[in-house]
């Protein structure tokens, strides 16, 4: 279901619309229980989908602070690679929405230099693959800058874009980069979920003085979800570091981050017709991490799981695991389960991609796992 | 830089690409002592940043009178005539049953096609040996399939099943084959131009450190966007420094997705950036299979002799927008329209059927034949089985444990002798 909108991500919006519309209906009319997102509640009012909440977020802090400009490439006249950045050549001309060449490594250092300079960039990489190739700029010249000059020149950039697996995009598109950035002290790593987190989220990063990278996703870019009135207000802002509790529960703690959170909603579903209560934490930022809210959320559930699509070794969950075996180990009554992409290159092939990036088959497996073994069990000898 | 209106383009016919005015002095290097002066094709007005905004409908004289054509001194024989028209027809019909196939749900993610520039391919390509390296682009089924790959393992490898020529493993934008020398394949823009200056790197050190008898060339194709990133700039340095066999192909459709080349580069003419390293750089109508196959000729035999590498800007094309997902709704029609009319498969078939080198029949048994290949090519890719799962943890490494090469030159693993580790778990 997932892949056959995401595939049209690209396409102009209008049959994104016109795609994710007819989804919509269909699973309206079958009455199916899976939904996409959090539970609707008759309070909120508007939908609105990820795509147009960081449009909306770009051009609201646009318009508010002359000194912020975008960049990247086809963020002009394309309207954004994946339409992200829509209309906003239209409404504030080419000095502020800049084209660029194709060379990451070129314009991510340019961003940098304004930003050392007074201005507050927003970079746009097409997707954060090609951020490996203007790297050295993001650690060594925007996360670094701060520490090594004592304060002298902080820089207020945002470098933004897609991170993680697509559909059927093969190795090379498809990595997931929070583990990399979220282990560089200086860089301020965001991933948002649902269309709240991207507005919020988005508009504080813009206007923090830190370098912020914001892992994006692809396939959550036409997905929609409600919206408050509150969380469209221009000042709407979300502070970073606090992970938001996005369904309660008490029998076990699945962490994730980004698109996994929709899983992990989707698998605590499954679980509690099972009558496990499940706690889905979206972690929102994972750096600075709110281990804090993991902590106090494992110290009641005593059982916790990690989700995340980038690969196994020091990968996100492994710090997640840490932090809870530090601070919280007697109350934890299972292993902690790490769920994470296979470890290796995403492979191409449609069957072997199912197989390389987590399922929610393998979350509700994993809660069970954590839900029926218990810490002494697993170290007797007959076991 | 001038800019010419397109009624020039239709009265003045496209000259043969004139490079190697063969001042020797700039072959043998000694342009390091005099102020270099890149020799390329010298007056005509057709270059890839002479075409402006709007562009006028072409004369239909230019269609008509072939005139593209008109300048070969070169004389093809019938049997290559045959061949490069079977390779762009080749080209041609696989590209367009991977759209077929793409809208029917068969191949998914990114597919980029090729239909337009097959000159560039064929041009090329069909003048090496098997041995001789090509390196592309993501757009890269063409070049591969040139290269000699079989359209069954190409189709096979874009359906994602097990025996396309990566395992499904790999994708359209990366095609590989060790057998015929295709080192891919790259997504990322630049990525293949290292890759391209190493092997050629290779050849030379396998010719003066290994004393093999050693002349493989290495083709490197990418596009005009690819020529404002670092990494092609880095490597023309290092390729003209080291004397290394390697062609770059610069395939200028004038398109980067929807970013236009004259909207991002500073100097469009590719072509004379090669002088800024000391390389001879020359433009040559893309669109005109003939023309680029004589470029090709004196750029790959340039490098075979140890002479050292070329820039050749191809002049091109793309029918299609950048990947099948691309709205494509930045350029102008107009352009297209241009650039449809100078069709390279419509312009040799007339030219092999105007110097009766083959018939009309003989053209079109080939194109049936083509036809039956591809649908041959599709059927085996509906059959061929899907990847098992236990390939997903394989070609991770080339050691298949990971622990290594003991000293008996052997992996460890394979050496009953050895235990994993120190401890049990």
């Amino acid at each position: 279901m997932m892949r056959c909108v995401t595939r049209s991500n690209t396409i102009s919006s209008e049959s994104i619309v016109s795609v994710s519309m007819v989804l919509n209906q269909c699973l309206r009319r079958i009455g199916h229980v899976l939904s996409f997102g959090p539970r609707n509640y008759s309070t909120a009012s508007k939908q609105m989908n990820v795509r147009d909440a960081l449009n909306s977020a770009l051009d609201e802090e646009m318009s508010a602070d002359s000194r912020v400009f975008m960049m990247g490439e086809e963020v002009g006249e394309y309207q954004g690679a994946y339409k992200i950045t829509k209309g906003l050549l239209d409404k504030y001309g080419p000095d502020r929405v800049v084209d660029t060449p194709i060379t990451e490594a070129g314009f991510a250092g340019i961003g940098v230099g304004a930003a050392y300079y007074g201005l507050r960039p927003v970079v746009e990489f097409m997707t954060f693959n090609f951020s490996m190739q203007a790297i050295d700029h993001i650690i060594n010249s925007a996360a670094k800058m701060n520490y090594m000059s004592s304060g002298e020149i902080s820089v207020p950039i945002v470098f933004r874009g897609p991170n993680g697996a697509a559909a059927g995009v093969s190795s090379q598109h498809s990595q997931c980069y929070a583990a990399w950035f979220g282990s560089i002290p200086g860089l301020k790593v965001l991933t948002p979920y649902s269309s709240e987190d991207a507005r919020g989220l988005l508009k504080s990063a813009i206007r923090d003085p830190d370098p912020v990278v914001f892992l994006e996703n692809e396939l959550l870019y036409g997905e929609s979800f409600p919206i408050t009135e509150e969380a469209l207000d221009s000042s709407f802002c979300i502070p970073l570091g606090r992970a938001k509790i996005e369904r309660e529960g008490k029998d076990v703690t699945i962490v994730a981050y980004s698109k996994m959170v929709s899983y992990s909603l989707m698998a605590a579903e499954i679980l509690s017709k099972e009558g496990i209560s499940a706690e889905v934490i979206n972690l929102r930022s994972i750096r600075p991490l709110d281990r804090d809210a993991i902590n106090v959320s494992v110290r009641k559930t005593n059982r916790l799981v990690t989700v995340e699509e980038g690969f196994p070794q020091h990968g996100v969950g492994a710090e997640i695991c840490a932090s809870v075996v530090e601070e919280s180990f007697e109350y934890l009554d299972a292993p902690v389960e790490r769920i994470c992409g296979a470890d290796v290159p995403m492979p191409y092939a449609a069957n072997l991609e199912r197989l390389a990036v987590p399922q929610i088959d393998d979350i509700v497996r994993a809660s069970k796992r954590a839900c029926y073994r218990s810490t002494s069990g697993s170290m007797t000898v007959s076991g | 830089m001038e800019s010419f209106s397109v009624a020039n383009l239709a009265v003045v016919p496209q000259p043969a690409a004139t490079f190697f005015d063969r001042p020797c002095s700039f072959l043998t290097g000694s342009h390091l002592k005099a102020p270099f002066r890149s020799i390329t094709k010298s007056n005509s007005p057709i270059s890839s940043s002479a075409i402006p905004k709007p562009i006028r409908a072409v004369f239909s004289e230019v269609v008509a009178a072939g005139s593209n054509l008109g300048c070969q001194q070169e004389m093809i024989t019938r049997e290559e005539g045959l061949i490069i028209y079977e390779d762009m027809i080749l080209g041609r019909t696989f590209e367009d049953m991977c759209a077929q196939m793409y809208y029917r749900g068969k191949m998914f993610g990114f597919v980029h096609l090729y239909n337009g520039q097959e000159a560039v391919s064929t041009g090329f390509i069909k003048l090496l040996k098997q041995q001789d390296c090509v390196v592309s682009t993501y757009r890269d089924h063409v070049h591969a399939l040139s290269k000699g790959v079989t359209a069954r393992s190409v189709m096979a490898e874009l359906f994602g099943k097990a025996t396309g020529c990566c395992r499904g493993q790999g994708g359209s934008m990366h095609m590989f084959s060790k057998e015929f020398n295709m080192l891919g394949g790259f997504a990322f823009i630049g990525e293949g131009i290292p890759v391209a200056t190493g092997a050629a790197f290779t050849s030379k050190y396998k010719r003066e450190v290994l004393k093999e008898p050693c002349d493989d060339v290495t083709l490197a194709f990418f596009g005009d966007g690819t020529c404002n990133n670092g990494q092609f700039f880095e490597c023309l340095n290092m390729a003209v420094l080291w004397k290394l066999p390697i062609v770059f192909v610069v395939e200028n459709n004038l398109w980067a997705i929807g970013m236009s080349h004259l909207r991002s580069t500073s100097d469009p003419e590719i072509w004379k950036k090669g002088a800024a390293f000391g390389m001879p750089g020359v433009h040559v109508d893309g669109m005109d299979v003939l023309k680029v196959r004589e470029v090709a000729k004196e750029a790959i035999s340039r490098a075979r002799r140890g002479d050292g590498p070329t820039l050749v800007e191809c002049e091109t094309y793309r029918f299609r927008g950048h990947s099948l997902a691309d709205p494509d709704e930045l350029r102008n029609p107009d352009e297209k329209a241009h650039y449809a009319a100078r069709d390279p498969i419509v312009a040799f078939k007339k030219y092999l059927i105007e110097k009766n080198l083959a018939k009309e029949s003989d053209l079109k048994s080939i194109e049936k034949k083509i036809d039956e290949l591809i649908d041959d090519a599709v059927e085996f890719a509906e059959a061929s089985p899907v990847p098992p799962r236990s390939q997903l943890l394989e070609n991770v490494f080339a050691d298949p444990k990971g622990f290594g090469i003991g000293p008996d030159g052997k992996y460890r693993c394979e050496d009953p002798g050895f235990t994993q580790g120190t401890a049990q778990v």
